[in-house]
């Protein structure tokens, strides 16, 4: 398996891996190169990307995908993920009537699940990747994960807010309305009483009006989010992990990788970015020692810029070899650090170049 | 500015910047500088996981974690060092202790094991991080340490980590909740006690996500910001411009075949990846009035006992340099 053929044959790429090894960038380029390939892809980014913005021609990323010009035979995407109005569209598809929806929308609860609810972020990338892949003809769908440091995060992500929408909390404070139960429900009141002493009794309404206006939509929510996490597992998905060869980040990158592999997910491709150059083979100490015996010399700061190179390239292969192993038969990619941050589609191409 | 001021007149260090730019290297290169100038500190943790232990030489598997206990990380000398050590706070754990120290521990673990608090944290976003807060508060006050160094979420949450005191101020009105925020809020506005320090590293887009950091940070939550913490510099050295060639002829060396191209290379690289860094201290410096403390690009990967200290010298030489007649901050 090489990059090349998840361009080419797969409907839907993931890339995760932790904040900062350049996720987004790898995303763009592996979509340019099915665009390049004759495919109509489209990238679609958590951060709100403006220099990848720019580095596309593109005003602004929004919510609905805008076209990339280039001199490629397929078609470039790019859009930009809008958790609340991804979760809205959601909800629409749910609600029995106007009424509900309105309901649910003005409801100051509902407004803070999309930015306060741990995971909705990663379950709102993964339902847009879900509806390109069901709702469009998009041919390749490329998505970066929010920085996370667990997979499980977004993988779990759609089990995890069904579970949460058909929290028993929300059965409580909805039975506890209903006479039959209200007497089993006096421990419950009690409870809620108690939260609500904590956090204020209108926080509480919010929440209450919250779960009685969903109330009938949790079934269709957890049946789509069923199907939401099979589309990840299916074997037209592939997962790019990519990662930066510092200790720390390859140790989250490892993490990562075991979290996916336990989660029944393989990883399809590693690639590890801002790698620094190997100037020459051998062994760092001999060149510093030869820098010490020049010492004070010009020749001797050139050894000795030579062995810091020869250094930090030895303890990034060092680095990446468990995790190279960890995720084999996957290929590895490394692409070097490069001598200038990406802003406009000939840096994209650099990459590119490096990448393929 | 004399160091052993600058670490008593904070009290609080929250280190903050985006996913990959060091922050947990800084934090314990901060903590180990307090140290070493006679002032114990105490690191807090959020995401019970860190590879803080491992940069202070702690190896051992059990060793390895921070938990919610104190755990030395570092023992002060006879040099007069003192210690460093380091501890977790998470928000579950916090809202524990909260409850219970509100006499309300019976109603704690049905609220921990139905998940009610994941409801609780969804109606009044920011609660989980107001928990941290002032548990972090809470430690300053009782002066669990000279310093703390506060390690701020690594997913790019800074922002709403230390704007949650005032957004919970606004959606809970009353109660223990608001009292809570009301202090931690207290705290962060008091420029003398706290202080929030942004990392960054010398490259475009990591320093304009500092600087919007900064001025948002300004806007919307009044904290004191410290210097700005630029990260993995490379050190320069003279003589890169040289040919290799007649530079070892002046030297009387002569070259393995093939070393004078690698030599020339890497000088080459070296001295690209320095102009660019001098460009985006510029930048830096340009745009966010605020002093800059610079710490080396390590070329030994892994950061060890050994490399905690070189960059806590750093920071050190770094806050000596600070104009101490001059209040820190964006605004100023």
């Amino acid at each position: 398996m090489t990059l090349d053929s998840l361009v080419r044959d797969r409907r839907i790429i993931v890339c995760g891996g932790s904040g900062g090894v350049g996720k987004t960038t790898t995303a763009a380029v592996l979509a340019m190169r099915a665009a390049e390939g004759g495919r109509r892809a489209v990238v679609v980014t958590i951060d709100p990307a403006k220099r990848l913005a720019d580095a596309l021609g593109l005003g602004d990323l929004t919510n609905e995908a805008s076209r990339v010009e280039g001199p490629w035979p397929g078609e470039l995407w790019a859009m930009m993920l809008d958790t609340k109005s991804t979760f809205d569209d959601l909800v629409a598809k749910h609600a029995a009537d106007d009424d509900q929806l309105q309901r649910i929308l003005g409801n100051r609860f509902y407004k803070n699940i999309s930015g306060a609810l741990s995971g909705t972020q990663e379950y709102m990338a993964m339902e847009k990747l879900y509806e390109l892949a069901e709702e469009t003809d998009f041919e390749l769908i490329v998505v970066d994960t929010p920085p996370t440091r667990n997979a499980l995060d977004f993988l779990d992500a759609p089990a995890r807010l069904s579970r949460f929408l058909d929290h028993r909390l929300y059965k409580l404070l909805t039975a506890s309305n209903r006479g039959v139960l209200r007497a089993v429900n006096m421990a419950t009141q009690t409870f809620i009483r108690t939260v609500a002493r904590v956090v204020g009794a209108d926080v509480i309404d919010d929440a209450v009006a919250f779960f009685q206006a969903f109330d009938g939509m949790e079934e269709g929510f957890k049946r789509r989010a069923d199907r939401v996490a099979q589309r990840l597992r299916d074997s037209d998905t592939a997962f790019v992990l990519v990662a930066s060869p510092r200790r720390d980040t390859i140790a989250e990158a490892e993490f990562f990788a075991e979290k996916l592999i336990e989660g029944g997910i393989d990883v399809d491709a590693l690639v590890v970015n801002r790698m620094h150059p190997r100037f020459a083979e051998g062994l760092a100490e001999a060149t510093r020692e030869r820098a010490d015996s020049l010492g004070g010399t010009d020749i001797g700061s050139l050894y000795r810029n030579l062995a810091d190179f020869q250094l930090v390239a030895s303890r990034e292969e060092e680095n990446l070899a468990g995790l190279a192993e960890r995720v084999a038969p996957a290929p590895l990619v490394r692409v070097p650090f490069l001598r200038s941050d990406v802003h406009d589609l000939d840096g994209l191409r650099q990459i590119e170049a490096e990448l393929f | 500015m004399n160091p052993t001021e600058y670490f008593a007149a904070s009290r609080l260090l929250i280190v903050a910047g985006k996913g990959g730019v060091g922050k947990t290297v800084v934090t314990a290169a901060l903590a180990r500088a307090a140290s070493l100038v006679g002032r114990s500190a105490l690191v807090i943790e959020v995401e019970g996981k860190s590879g803080l232990p491992r940069m202070f030489g702690r190896t051992d598997p059990e060793e390895r974690g921070l938990g919610y206990d104190e755990q030395v990380l570092r023992r002060g000398g006879a040099d007069g060092s003192a210690d460093v050590v380091a501890r977790t706070i998470t928000p579950d754990q916090a809202l524990i202790e909260y409850l219970e120290d509100h006499g309300l521990s019976r109603i704690t673990k049905r609220l921990v094991s139905t998940g009610a608090l994941d409801v609780v944290a969804t109606a009044a976003p920011g609660i989980r991080d107001i928990l941290v807060l002032g548990k972090v508060k809470q430690l300053q006050r009782t002066g669990a340490a000279d310093v703390l160094v506060l390690d701020t979420p690594a997913a790019g949450h800074a922002i709403s980590f230390l704007r949650s005191a005032k957004g919970l101020l606004d959606a809970v009105k009353v109660g223990p909740i608001n009292t809570q925020a009301r202090d931690v809020l207290d705290l962060l506005e008091d420029h003398e006690r706290c202080q929030v320090l942004l990392v960054t590293l010398p490259e475009e887009t990591p320093v304009n996500e500092l600087v919007e950091t900064a001025f948002s940070l300004e806007d919307q939550v009044g904290v004191g910001l410290g210097p700005a913490v630029v990260n993995g510099l490379y050190e320069e050295y003279d003589g890169l411009d040289a040919d290799p060639a007649v530079a070892a002829a002046e030297a009387g060396a002569s070259l393995r075949p093939g070393e004078a191209v690698a030599l020339a290379e890497a000088a080459s690289f070296r001295r690209h990846r320095i102009a660019l860094q001098h460009e985006q201290l510029d930048r830096l410096g340009e745009r966010l009035p605020l002093p800059q403390v610079r710490l080396p690009f390590l070329f030994e990967a892994e950061i060890g006992p050994e490399e905690v200290d070189v960059l806590a010298h750093a920071v050190l030489a770094g806050v000596e340099r600070l104009d101490a007649g001059v209040e820190l901050g964006v605004g100023t």
